[in-house]
């Protein structure tokens, strides 16, 4: 089950589409520029109420933090604009 | 996003509750229910909703993927959780398949070694069965039980108050399974990881040490069973790592490996993952060989209780009212557990329940007065070892440890 090899950024978005968990319903995140870069990116690691669960109340710098220690601690492959991008959307949309 | 049309359409959330102590509900009472506490972030009130696991009864979801699903208050009435109502908490969503070969019984084995061991053996189940049996009622709570509650709100999963639950355990002593590979001298942690781990390689897999000293106690096990039953899938099937007194962080399941090593482990996971700083709680159980200057790794559980026989909001009849709940701690025992109608000015004792051992949720019940209007009910559980509960939340970055005295309102009529 592991994906054990180097994810591209294409694997990523084919692991997307894939059918997660049985029991895993639709996460309706806010419509806006951005968005698809969140659902693309994070979804592959793990389900997107994570960022509702933890909203209103992060500031900017605590989702700038969270989006880095994604990359660097949890090694998710995500380029530097899609990073941009998501660290725009969750402030913009989910911060406090 | 839950409404109330979908939890009324879950034909299994009354069932759910029908054996509830006698406290039978209908599904609406129950869907009421889930208005959960004001205190959490309004994001995760938005999206939490009752539903349940294969295997499981509808329980509070947090998170899909990875499965983090808390176990609703209505559940510690009793101070043992059953199994179906047992909360699930993972890091990774990389969980194998019950048929997995990893974690089948007929097919899973546990390698046990590391360079702090004589040598390198791997117990199949029957050989685990085949060591003498041993047996612990111990309370499993997450190191972030109650994260949501704190202010200002920390990043993480958002627990209420159900991030736990009592269970006996019944395993082999992991002190037993050491003494087949043969513990050196040298070594001073015992490494444990289970079959589960994350979706990508780059992302760390969800590996935890504990001290020599606290694997060789008798009550550290390896469980297979779980309130007489195998474990469920979801808890760590076929057997998990038992740690009595310290929080789940420990309690490895889907356990595959365990290595006896002479250096401190250095995953993600035991460092800077699941830290306190130094000096804000009291530790009696230290893990020396994982200690900084500013930080240590979080132990054993801080004493802690629970009103649960009466929902925060309900209404009551005035007259004599009696008000339970459960208390526990890192191991020392309760000594009791103190209730208080006047927000802490006075307070009188509580009778304590049924003794499971030190380990396990000790119900307590008290008599207090109720006179029509609002009564403010708080509870304060005291350890043997003179440890209370705050009144003041303990503030730190991962929101941990969370104690602070429970309280509910209720209505009296």
């Amino acid at each position: 089950m592991r994906i054990v090899t180097a994810l591209t950024a294409a694997l990523v978005s084919s692991l997307v589409a894939l059918p997660s968990r049985a029991d895993e319903k639709p996460v309706e995140l806010k419509k806006a520029p951005g968005v698809e870069k969140v659902e693309g990116n994070c979804a592959a690691c793990h389900s997107l109420d994570y960022i509702k669960m933890n909203s209103p109340f992060m500031s900017a710098a605590t989702w700038d933090a969270e989006v880095t220690k994604m990359i660097k601690a949890f090694g998710a492959p995500i380029s530097d604009a899609d990073a941009a991008a998501i660290k725009d959307y969750l402030k913009a949309n989910y911060g406090g | 996003m839950i409404t109330r049309r979908r939890l009324l359409e879950g034909a299994s959330a009354g069932a759910a509750l029908a054996g509830f102590g006698g406290l039978a509900r209908s599904p609406r009472a129950y869907a009421g229910e889930l208005d959960l506490p004001a205190a959490l972030p309004s994001g995760l009130r938005g999206e939490a909703a009752l539903e349940a696991l294969p295997g499981k009864k509808p329980l509070i979801k947090m998170s899909y993927r990875p499965p983090n699903y808390e176990t609703p208050i209505e559940y510690f009435r009793d101070p043992i959780t059953p199994n179906d109502a047992f909360f699930v908490r993972y890091h990774l969503s990389d969980i194998p398949d019950a048929t997995d070969k990893a974690i089948d019984p007929t097919s899973w084995k546990v390698v046990v070694g590391g360079d702090g061991a004589n040598r390198e053996v791997a117990l199949t189940l029957d050989d685990l069965k085949a060591l003498p049996a041993a047996e612990v009622v111990a309370v499993n709570q997450c190191s972030g039980n109650r994260r949501g509650l704190f202010q200002p709100h920390v990043p993480g999963v958002e627990w209420g108050y159900g991030a736990m639950g009592c269970a006996r355990w019944k395993g082999a002593r992991l002190k037993d399974v050491l003494d087949k590979a043969g513990v050196k001298k040298e070594a001073i942690e015992i490494v444990l990881n289970g079959a589960d781990g994350p979706p990508v390689d780059k992302t760390p897999d969800f590996i935890k040490s504990i001290p020599v000293w606290k694997a060789m106690e008798d009550t550290t096990l390896i469980a297979y069973e779980m309130n007489g039953a195998p474990l469920p899938h979801l808890n760590g099937a076929p057997a998990r790592i038992i740690v009595p007194g310290w929080t789940g962080t420990y309690w490895m399941k889907h356990i595959i490996s365990i290595k006896a090593v002479t250096r401190p482990e250095a995953s993600f996971w035991m460092n800077p993952a699941y830290r306190i700083p130094v000096g804000k709680f009291p530790v009696v159980a230290r893990f020396i060989t994982q200690e900084t200057a500013a930080n240590t790794p979080i132990t054993e559980m801080v004493v802690n209780s629970l009103i649960t026989s009466h929902a925060d909001g309900a209404s009551v009849k005035a007259g004599s009212l009696t008000v339970g709940g459960i208390a526990w701690d890192g191991g020392y025992g309760i000594r009791g557990v103190e209730v208080s109608t006047d927000g802490g000015k006075s307070w009188r004792a509580a009778t304590l329940g049924q003794d499971l051992g030190r380990f396990a949720f000790r119900p307590f019940s008290a008599g207090v007065p109720a006179s029509s209007g609002k009564l403010t009910v708080m509870a304060r559980a005291t350890n043997n070892i003179g440890q209370t509960q705050t009144a003041e939340l303990i503030a730190n970055p991962a929101g941990y440890h969370h104690n602070v005295m429970h309280s509910v309102t209720l209505t009296v009529g």
